[in-house]
C-alpha cells in the first residue's frame, strides 16, 4: 500500500511540471541586470527557463500563460553568492596543507537550515567552499539551492559532464599552523609552487603518453585535482586579505597560468590597480567593522568603490556564517554607502558572481533562455526595509514569505536552525490522499 | 606668544562649547520629531531645542546642518575598548580566565581610549557605551559607561562602575576540569558568593572583628550588587538559564538585567512577570548552539510584550570585531519595530537601562550636547552619518 501511494506521489509531483503552462509576472518593476530597469515589466517563464522579459507594452504574454500580478513588487535575478559555507562543508583534515583530492561534495548536509535561510535571503546559486585553514583545502561546489534531499539534487552539471565547482586555496595567516603546515608566508608560497610543479610534471607524463594506457602514470587523485586547475577546468577560489598576499596570489597564478578569483581582499583597495592590470576578478566580503583578525584590519566599506574605479570585475559574498545569507542584499547596499554605484552593486550580487564561477550563460541576469532563477522583493533591493517575498529556482517557487514555515527561516525563532526534518512517509501518504 | 596661545585656546574652547545644529528633522526622543529644528549647545549642555521659527542661532555659534538629527547613540552593552580590533592576545582584555568569579575586575583599568574600534563606532553616531568585561566566565568583571572620546579613560568615563557582568549556560562554564562544569554548579557558586556577601554585610561582632577588617574586593563588589548599587548583567540565552537568572535575582533581591536572551521569545510571559529589563542580543547575531533559536524579531516581541529593553552591539570574538548598534537597530526596524521604537532602543531607552538618562539619550535642555547627524534615514544602509558631537564638540565629521 505504501509503495503504491509513494508511486502515486511521484506521479503527482512530476505531472504538473510537464503540463505546466508558462507563468507571466506582470506589473512589477524589473531589474534584469542585463539592461536598464523596467518600471512596469513582464517576466515570462516556461518551465525552468525564462521565455521573455521586457516592458509591459512590448512583451508578448502567451495566451495559455498563468498570470501572476506582481504590482508594487520588484523582480530581479536570483542572487549568486560566490563564497559561502552553508551545509557544513568539510575540506581537508589536519594531515597536510595541500589536499586537492578532497571534495566538499562528500560532506555537505543538505538538510542544514542554512540552505533554507539562504533561499529566504534570495540566494539561488552559491559557491560552497571548505575552510581557509589550509593552503589548499579541497574542491568547492557551485550549487543551485534547490530544496533537495541529497546533494546530487543541488549539483550543476557542466556541458562536458563534470560537476561545477572550483578549488579552494588560501594564504596569509589562516593556513599558518604547526608542521606539516607552513610557518611563514614565503614557505606557504614555496609549498604551493612545489605542488604545482609536481602537477605540471604529472600532466606532462599524461600528455607524453598520447592516450597509450600503458604509458600513463598511475592515477593520483591529488594530481588529478591540480591538473584540472592547470587545464583551466577548475578555477582557484583564493582566500587572501593583505595587499602583499593578494600580489602573491597574482604571482602564483601567472607562473602556473591558472584561473583565479581573489576572495575577501580586505586590502584590495590598496592594490586595486594591480588587480585590474592582472585582469583577476574579486569576490568581496563587506563587514561591519575592520579587524577581528590582523589581516582584516584595513577592511573598508569603500573597497567595492575602489575596485570598481580601477576597473576590476567583482562580486559580493556572504562567507556565511561570517555574514548572514538572509542579509546578502545588505552587503551590496553597504558598498553603496562606501561610494559604489547602484548599478555595480546589483551587478555584484548577480552577474558578476555568475561570471566569477563561469555560469554567466545560465544565471545572473533575466534574459530569455536563461534559468528561471529570480526573486520578488517588497521594495528596493538596497533598502534596509525590503524583504524577499519569493525565491524561484528553475521555475519553481522555493521560498514564500507568506508561508509561515518558510517565514520562520526568514526571521529566525524557535526551530529555525534545526536541520530540516525529512517529511515522514505518513505525511507523504496524507498529501497524496489529498 | 603666551597670550597668542591663550587666545587660540580660548577660541578653541569657545567654538567647542557653543554649537548650533540645524536639522530638517530632529528626533529629540522627548516628544514628536521637530521639522526644521534647531538645537543650541552651550558649555557642553543643550540649552534650546525647537523649530527654527522659535530658536534663533546667536552670533558666534559653530553651526552644522543635516537632514536628520538624533541624540548621540547609546550602546547599552559593548566590549569595545577592552576588545581591540586586531584580535590578538595583547589587545583582548575583556576576559580573564584565571578564575570563574572575578567581579572585582574594573573596566576602567583595562580600557584603551585610543582603540580604533571606538573611533569606528563613533563615526556612525555612537557617543555613549556601556562597555567592559565580556561574557565567557561565570562572573567576568565590571562594566562602565564612557563617552566615545578622550585620550585617557578618565576623560572618557562617566560611570566608572556600571554593572557586574555574569554568564549562565555554556558561556559561564570554566575550562576543562575547573568549576563550574555544569549549570547546577554555576548557580551553586553564584549563590555561595551572594550568601558570603550577605554575611559580609552583617555588622561585625567582636568575634569576627579581626576577620571583617580584612577587605575582600570580590565580596565588596557583590555587596554593592546586593545593595542595588550595581546591577548584575547576566548573559543568558537558553530558557532554563533565563529562568535561573530570574530565580537567583528573586532569592537575593539584586537588580538583574537579562543580557542576550536569545530565547526570551520562548518565556516572554515569565520575563515580563519578573519585571527585569533585557539588553537584547544584536539583531544580526549569529544563530548557533545556544543562540540557535534567535530571531530578527526579538526586539519587536519584547516591545509588544511591554518589557523594557535596549539593543546592544555585544561581544564579537572574530570578524567583525564589533557590531554597530545603528545597523542592529536598522535591521530591527525592518523586522517589526517602528522607526521611533528602533531609535529609542539605541538612545533614550538604552540610556535609561544603563542609568544615564539624566545626561544622555534625548535632546532636551540640560542634557549633554551629544548629537548624531545623518544625510538621510539613519537606518537606510546607504545613508551616512556626517557628524557627531560630544558635549558640544564635533568629534567626527567623516562621511561614514
Amino acid at each position: 500500500m505504501r509503495h503504491l501511494s509513494l508511486a502515486l506521489f511521484a506521479l503527482t509531483l512530476s505531472r504538473p511540471s510537464f503540463a505546466q503552462n508558462p507563468i507571466a509576472f506582470t506589473g512589477a518593476k524589473i531589474i534584469p541586470i542585463a539592461g536598464p530597469e523596467i518600471d512596469s515589466g513582464v517576466l515570462v517563464i516556461d518551465h525552468d527557463k525564462i521565455l521573455a522579459v521586457g516592458p509591459a507594452a512590448s512583451t508578448k504574454i502567451p495566451d495559455q500563460a498563468t498570470r501572476i500580478d506582481a504590482s508594487g513588487k520588484i523582480i530581479m535575478p536570483g542572487l549568486v553568492d560566490s563564497h559561502s559555507h552553508i551545509g557544513a562543508p568539510e575540506g581537508g583534515d589536519s594531515s597536510a596543507p595541500i589536499q586537492p583530492d578532497v571534495r566538499v561534495l562528500d560532506s555537505i548536509n543538505v538538510k542544514d537550515a542554512h540552505f533554507a535561510k539562504a533561499r529566504a535571503g534570495g540566494i539561488t546559486t552559491a559557491n560552497v567552499l571548505p575552510g581557509s585553514g589550509h593552503l589548499l583545502s579541497g574542491q568547492t561546489l557551485y550549487l543551485k539551492l534547490r530544496p533537495g534531499k541529497t546533494i546530487e539534487e543541488l549539483l550543476i552539471k557542466l556541458p562536458d559532464g563534470r560537476i561545477a565547482g572550483g578549488m579552494k586555496m588560501a594564504n596569509g595567516t589562516n593556513s599558518r599552523r604547526p608542521p606539516p603546515f607552513p610557518g611563514t608566508r614565503a614557505k606557504s608560497a614555496a609549498l604551493d609552487r612545489e605542488e604545482y610543479i609536481r602537477a605540471q610534471e604529472y600532466r606532462d607524463k599524461i600528455l607524453a603518453a598520447k592516450g597509450d594506457a600503458s604509458k600513463l602514470p598511475p592515477r593520483d587523485l591529488r594530481m588529478e585535482g591540480l591538473v584540472e586547475v592547470l587545464d583551466g577546468k577548475r578555477t582557484v577560489q583564493f582566500h587572501t586579505h593583505r595587499s602583499d598576499d593578494i600580489m602573491t596570489v597574482i604571482r602564483l597564478s601567472q607562473e602556473f597560468h591558472f584561473h583565479v578569483v581573489l576572495h575577501h581582499v580586505s586590502e584590495g583597495w590598496m592594490v586595486a590597480d594591480e588587480i585590474a592590470k592582472a585582469k583577476v576578478p574579486v569576490s568581496l566580503i563587506v563587514i561591519d567593522s575592520p579587524g577581528g583578525k590582523e589581516e582584516a584590519k584595513n577592511a573598508a566599506l569603500f573597497t567595492g568603490a575602489a575596485l570598481d574605479k580601477a576597473g576590476v570585475l567583482f562580486g559580493f559574498h556572504t562567507d556565511d556564517p561570517i555574514t548572514d545569507s538572509r542579509l546578502f542584499l545588505r552587503s551590496a547596499a553597504l558598498a553603496v554607502r562606501g561610494g559604489l554605484s547602484r548599478e555595480k552593486a546589483l551587478y555584484g550580487l548577480t552577474m558578476a558572481n555568475a561570471r566569477i564561477i563561469g555560469l554567466e550563460s545560465r544565471i545572473g541576469s533575466l534574459e530569455p533562455g536563461k534559468d528561471a532563477d529570480f526573486i520578488l522583493l517588497s521594495a528596493d533591493p538596497l533598502s534596509t526595509y525590503t524583504h524577499v517575498l519569493e525565491t524561484w529556482i528553475e521555475g519553481k517557487k522555493v521560498f514564500d514569505h507568506s508561508d509561515p514555515k518558510d517565514r520562520l527561516y526568514a526571521t529566525g525563532g524557535e526551530g529555525a536552525s534545526h536541520d530540516q526534518s525529512p517529511v515522514s512517509l505518513e505525511e507523504e501518504d496524507e498529501q497524496v490522499r489529498q | 606668544m603666551k597670550l597668542a596661545i591663550a587666545f587660540l585656546l580660548f577660541i578653541a574652547s569657545a567654538s567647542a562649547q557653543n554649537l548650533a545644529i540645524q536639522g530638517e528633522t530632529v528626533y529629540t526622543m522627548a516628544g514628536p520629531p521637530i521639522t526644521n529644528g534647531v538645537l543650541l549647545i552651550e558649555k557642553g549642555k543643550i540649552t534650546r531645542v525647537g523649530p527654527a521659527s522659535q530658536v534663533t542661532i546667536p552670533n558666534g555659534y559653530e553651526t552644522h546642518s543635516a537632514k536628520i538629527v538624533t541624540p548621540g547613540l547609546v550602546d547599552a552593552h559593548s566590549t569595545v575598548g577592552l576588545t581591540g580590533y586586531l584580535n590578538v592576545p595583547t589587545d583582548q582584555d575583556q576576559l580573564e580566565r584565571s578564575a570563574a568569579v572575578q567581579p572585582e575586575l574594573r573596566a576602567i583599568d583595562a580600557y584603551d581610549p585610543r582603540e580604533r574600534l571606538i573611533e569606528w563606532v563613533r563615526s556612525f553616531g555612537v557617543t555613549t557605551m556601556n562597555t567592559g568585561h565580556s561574557p565567557g566566565a561565570l562572573v567576568s568583571g565590571q562594566t562602565m559607561v564612557v563617552k566615545t572620546r578622550g585620550n585617557t579613560v578618565e576623560e572618557a568615563v562617566i560611570v566608572p562602575a556600571a554593572m557586574v557582568a555574569a554568564s549562565l549556560g555554556n558561556e559561564g562554564l570554566a575550562e576543562k576540569e575547573k568549576s563550574p562544569g555544569t549549570r547546577g554548579k554555576e548557580a551553586a557558586m553564584l549563590r555561595t558568593e551572594f550568601i558570603k556577601a550577605q554575611e559580609y554585610m552583617k555588622p561585625a561582632s567582636k568575634k569576627t572583628d579581626a576577620k571583617s577588617r580584612e577587605r575582600d574586593l570580590k565580596t565588596e563588589t557583590f555587596v554593592r550588587v546586593l545593595k542595588g548599587e550595581l546591577p548584575l548583567l547576566v548573559t543568558v540565552n537558553r530558557t532554563r538559564d533565563i529562568m535561573t537568572a530570574i530565580r537567583l535575582a528573586k532569592e537575593f533581591n539584586f537588580n538583574l538585567i537579562l543580557d542576550g536572551c536569545a530565547e526570551c521569545d520562548m518565556v516572554l510571559d515569565e520575563v515580563k512577570a519578573s519585571g527585569y529589563p533585557v539588553i537584547v542580543h544584536p539583531t544580526m547575531e549569529r544563530a548557533s548552539e545556544e543562540t540557535e533559536n534567535i530571531s530578527f524579531e526579538a526586539a519587536a516581541h519584547l516591545q509588544a510584550a511591554g518589557i523594557p529593553y535596549a539593543l546592544q552591539s555585544g561581544f564579537e570574538s572574530y570578524v567583525p570585531k564589533t557590531r554597530v548598534i545603528l545597523f542592529e537597530a536598522a535591521v530591527a526596524a525592518a523586522n517589526g519595530l517602528t522607526f521611533d521604537q528602533a531609535l529609542a532602543s539605541i538612545t533614550i531607552n538604552a540610556a535609561k537601562l544603563i542609568g544615564v538618562a539624566n545626561r544622555v539619550g534625548s535632546l532636551e535642555p540640560g542634557k549633554d550636547g551629544d548629537i548624531a547627524l545623518y544625510d538621510g534615514d539613519p537606518f537606510e544602509y546607504a545613508s551616512h552619518c556626517i557628524g557627531v558631537a560630544i558635549e558640544g564638540k564635533m568629534v567626527s565629521t567623516a562621511k561614514q
